[in-house]
């Protein structure tokens, strides 16, 4: 790679990030769409996104609230959807730890899938960039998903008011749910996981609050973990892990 | 939202927003660059693939729509997204098709 500048390196983060706009777009304005649809206020989703910017775990989060679960179950399930990004936290540390905490603060705060995947891979590729370029690397690709992630959700929270809640678009949570889920099932161990948290959700179904989504939800880890050390080295260690 | 009160709606996303932030900030902020063990890493790698499918199982299944009745429309959606999910590799047009599909089928039953 040539010389660099850390104004270079932001620039190229953005543009490597760019594609991605077609998934923080979308799906920023189904959850403002779904949000609104469920009953939530224009400021109530925007509070979500902008706070939280985590789909998966905002979703979550309002199916939990449409079955009227616990406070304390739709916490600790929206919570535990967003536990794999402790992995990228560590992975990062491993590139960004020297620099300045409120600098890390940031980057913890916009570390989501595509930020932390796109980066990754950038820094495992070039490993002579400086601390500065690489940090400026991240926040160039947090332009095309953080911004957008949030005015996606403002636009479909106007749109969500405006559709009749008879259409039964609060379906669209599970749909997109689904929808997430699908392309990940690349490796036996992931559908192992999928089928088997599934199975459990169906065991646990009976369990009054929610309780069941747990259990299933932890089971279900263990099945996938175990299918993939049986298998071997059938999965491609994480991006950024050493290997 | 019925059954919740700002105040409630409120809690949940501080709570959740700073649950979120410290698992994001955790190696970055504190604990620094130590690798974590293979074991646990293994576990995390499958924390989508196994919380979300455990979420919408009885959503789909039992949708309170038809009052929890198993329902065509609800159960045909559930697989096109799914299968457009899985062969085409693009959420977003998962989620549309299924949803196309859903509110097709919806008019029609």
């Amino acid at each position: 790679m040539a010389t660099q500048t850390p104004r270079a390196a932001f620039w190229r983060g953005l543009r490597d990030c760019a594609p991605f706009v077609l998934v923080a777009g979308p799906f920023g304005a189904l959850f403002g769409v779904v949000g609104t649809e469920a009953g939530l206020n224009l400021t109530e989703v925007m509070g979500f996104s902008i706070v939280v910017i985590a789909g998966a775990s905002q979703f979550a989060a309002l199916q939990l609230m449409l079955d009227q679960a616990p406070t304390i179950i739709v916490l600790m399930s929206a919570v535990a959807v967003n536990l794999r990004m402790a992995m990228y936290s560590a992975s990062l540390a491993a590139h960004l730890g020297p620099a300045p905490l409120w600098q890390r603060a940031l980057v913890a705060y916009m570390n989501v899938d595509q930020t932390y995947a796109v980066s990754v891979l950038e820094y495992e590729a070039n490993p002579a960039l400086t601390l500065p370029e690489k940090m400026a690397y991240f926040f160039g690709t947090c332009v095309p998903i953080v911004p957008v992630w949030c005015i996606a959700t403002y636009v479909g929270a106007l749109v969500g008011e405006a559709v009749p809640s008879e259409w039964g678009l609060e379906f669209m949570v599970p749909i997109a749910f689904l929808s997430m889920v699908a392309p990940a099932l690349r490796t036996m161990a992931h559908v192992a996981a999928a089928i088997a948290a599934v199975v459990l959700a169906i065991a646990f179904a009976g369990l009054p609050f929610n309780l069941g989504l747990m259990p299933a939800g932890i089971g279900a880890m263990i099945v996938g973990a175990e299918v993939e050390r049986r298998m071997g080295k059938s999965f491609p260690p994480p991006p950024g892990s050493r290997k | 939202m019925t059954g919740w009160s700002s105040g409630q709606i409120w809690l949940i996303i501080a709570v959740l927003g700073a649950l979120t932030f410290i698992i994001r900030f955790s190696f970055l902020g504190l604990i620094g660059d130590r690798q974590l063990p293979d074991w646990l890493l293994r576990h995390l790698r499958y924390t989508p693939v196994a919380i979300l499918p455990a979420l919408v199982t009885p959503a789909i299944l039992w949708p309170e729509a038809t009052g929890g009745q198993i329902s065509a429309p609800h159960l045909l959606a559930a697989a096109v997204a799914l299968g457009v999910g899985y062969w085409r590799s693009n959420a977003a047009l998962a989620a549309g098709a299924g949803m196309a599909v859903f509110l097709i089928l919806r008019s029609v039953f």
